[in-house]
């Protein structure tokens, strides 16, 4: 089969690869019928995560048809139409039970990596490093998918596949980052970063009774994007000051609660950004936060920074003496997808969201390489890639 | 110990362990009786000298009252007989040495009946072949050596309390010197079970003994510690989750 591999930074190619097997009772075989890149295949992208070698399969959104079972699956049938999520879970482990799937125990076959790393190992993940399973990813024409009988949500026919691929990661992730704001009625919710997970997170603190909504980037698609699609208004930081405009849009009290969809790759203008830059560079740090610092600056006494927004190793420079005295809460971790599948979609149903309104561009597999470069340099106004097999 | 208060119906062996005795019952009425003997004398001599024997007849009949001895501790030695301690069971601290343990979220009872089947074990212990049972209490282990060498040796239960602890040891005259045990403890409520294996591995036991000694020797920790990693995804999960055979470029 096609396959988008990984054989270095900056350097992702598709290549021909046998097809995947069932290799544990629970699993299933899907073959893929439409598939995208998600802003944290960035960071694999540019190396910014350990433990990638090289010929591993990356994607971790993405859909289609069950072609094969395990004989200890009993939920699914060969021909079932799924959305399969970027956590696997094994559904009965202490993590599990408490609905913390993204935390699952018994999911990544080399959890000693990510032990060695973080003092415990999350659930495994598709194509996203060895540290975290070594899974191959679904940026291929087929996808073994283990605990097949937890994680995949089938597909009512009437949803077209664009309008259902988003509950793979990105429609929960932004979703969960809201929720991880716990809400009031009429509190002001700033989001920095308008990429689709942004987008979601718009949608969402709309939808758990945000009175208003502050997206914040640079980049004018995105921020039109936010502003027509997500009633949101925008700033944009290389042309206003973000905390003197936060403070001056909120009465001098901030935002009550700021989410963080950027992640550890983040871009700004002030002088830390360049700091970082520096560092990470030349290998003394890991991440980059000038959008969490804001995020933590700006936010009100009292209130919550939610981050969605990936980060792998060590930061630098957090301002967590501005967390502490303003007594924050701060939120954070992979999404529990299995919370947030089945009534996410229940509402693209009922026709609540359309979550296809962030595809900018739709493309073959074979494109992949080359769609790779177009969304991190966002050129093009690349907002969202979904590709055919 | 912490578990003291704990309560072991039936079991006076697993009392033991579970207070931290190291000392036979023999012993530590010895050792009341020359503590009390040696305070007597001090105190009826009333010199000097008489503090510092009474002092240590007082430490004797502190030792052989909680069955206790801080110096016996010390250098690792145990005559109390409890089958929990491998290090009694080999008679000293040779070889390697390994506690882990693990909290699996299934009931004691199923956990335990899964281990006390011995021949399961080679499910996820991966340096195990085969494990074959001959007769309740005595098994035949092989395990995969250094360059492909079998080793094979025969081992006995030891301590068996059902639900509570498993200790096995290889039989007088083996070629593999090596003594074990699990105990199973509830984790409280909707946390399942915590299991606890002490293992360990004795070079002097013949050439055999030293090459998985050398195979489980260094790493012995990380080693046990997958063991009961795949030994919880096992029976959690019913599998032991793998990308072994999937495709990649």
């Amino acid at each position: 089969m096609k396959a988008l591999c990984w054989y270095g930074t900056n350097d992702v190619r598709i290549s021909h690869v046998p097809d995947p097997k069932i290799l544990n009772p629970r699993d299933a075989i899907v073959k893929v019928t439409l598939t995208a890149i998600c802003g944290s295949d960035l960071h694999l992208l540019d190396g910014f995560i350990p433990t990638m070698r090289r010929g591993d399969i990356l994607g971790h959104e993405f859909m289609g048809e069950v072609v094969e079972v395990g004989p200890e699956n009993t939920s699914l049938s060969v021909g079932d139409r799924v959305v399969v999520p970027f956590t696997i879970a094994c559904g009965r482990c202490f993590f599990c039970d408490r609905q913390l799937w993204s935390l699952c125990d018994n999911s990544n076959p080399n959890a000693w990596m990510a032990e060695k790393l973080y003092g415990h190992s999350p659930s495994g993940l598709f194509g996203y490093s060895h540290m975290m399973g070594g899974y191959a990813g679904g940026q291929a024409e087929y996808v073994r998918v283990p605990f097949a009988d937890v994680g995949p949500i089938k597909v009512p026919p009437e949803i077209s596949d664009e309008q259902a691929l988003f509950i793979s990661d990105i429609f929960p992730t932004g979703y969960m980052a809201a929720e991880n704001c716990s809400i009031q009625p009429g509190d002001t919710v700033a989001i920095w970063g308008c990429g689709p997970v942004g987008q979601f997170a718009i949608k969402s603190a709309w939808m758990l009774g945000a009175g208003r909504v502050i997206a914040i980037d640079r980049e004018p698609e995105r921020l039109r994007m936010a502003a027509d699609h997500g009633k949101a208004d925008t700033l944009n930081y290389e042309h206003v000051e973000v905390f003197a405009a936060l403070q001056a849009l909120t009465g001098g009290l901030g935002p009550d609660a700021c989410i963080d969809a950027v992640g550890m790759e983040s871009h700004g203008t002030n002088v830390d950004y360049y700091y970082d830059k520096a560092k990470t560079a030349a290998f003394m740090a890991t991440d980059r936060s000038s959008a969490l610092r804001q995020a933590i600056f700006a936010c009100r006494k009292g209130g919550t920074v939610s981050i969605p927004g990936v980060y792998g190793g060590v930061l630098d420079k957090v301002p967590l003496g501005a967390a502490f005295n303003k007594g924050l809460t701060l939120r954070m971790g992979q999404t529990h997808m299995m919370r947030y599948m089945a009534p996410l979609l229940e509402r693209i149903t009922r026709g609540e969201i359309d979550p296809s309104f962030v595809i900018t561009h739709r493309l073959r597999l074979d494109d992949a390489p080359q769609a790779y470069r177009t969304f991190r340099d966002k050129r093009d106004e690349c907002i969202k890639v979904v590709m055919k097999p | 110990m912490a578990d003291l208060e704990l309560e072991f119906p039936g079991d006076p062996q697993e009392a033991r362990v579970r207070s931290g005795q190291n000392l036979s019952d023999v012993e530590r009425w010895v050792s009341i009786a020359a503590g009390a003997g040696l305070a007597l004398y001090a105190v009826t001599r009333w010199k000097k000298s008489g503090w510092l024997i009474a002092g240590l007849g007082g430490m004797l009949v502190e030792r052989g009252s909680t069955g206790h001895c801080r110096m016996y501790e010390a250098v690792g030695l145990n005559t109390a007989g409890t089958g929990e301690d491998t290090r009694h069971a080999l008679g000293g601290l040779r070889g390697a040495h390994v506690e882990e343990s693990v909290t699996i979220n299934r009931p004691i009872e199923e956990l335990y009946r899964f281990w006390r089947n011995l021949e399961n074990l080679p499910q996820f212990m991966r340096h195990l072949q085969s494990v074959e049972r001959i007769t309740d209490t005595v098994s035949r282990w092989r395990a995969k050596g250094p360059a492909g060498a079998i080793l094979e040796w025969n081992a006995e239960i030891i301590n068996e309390v059902p639900n509570k602890v498993i200790g096995w040891r290889s039989i007088e005259g083996s070629d593999v010197v090596s003594a074990g045990s699990v105990n199973f403890d509830d984790a409280g409520p909707g946390r399942g079970t915590r299991v606890r294996v002490r293992l360990q591995y004795s070079p002097p036991g013949g050439k055999a003994g030293a090459a998985l000694a050398r195979l489980v020797g260094r790493d012995a920790g990380t080693e046990i510690r997958e063991d009961l990693r795949r030994f919880k995804q096992l029976l959690e999960s019913g599998e032991v989750p793998s990308t072994d055979g999937q495709p990649r470029g």
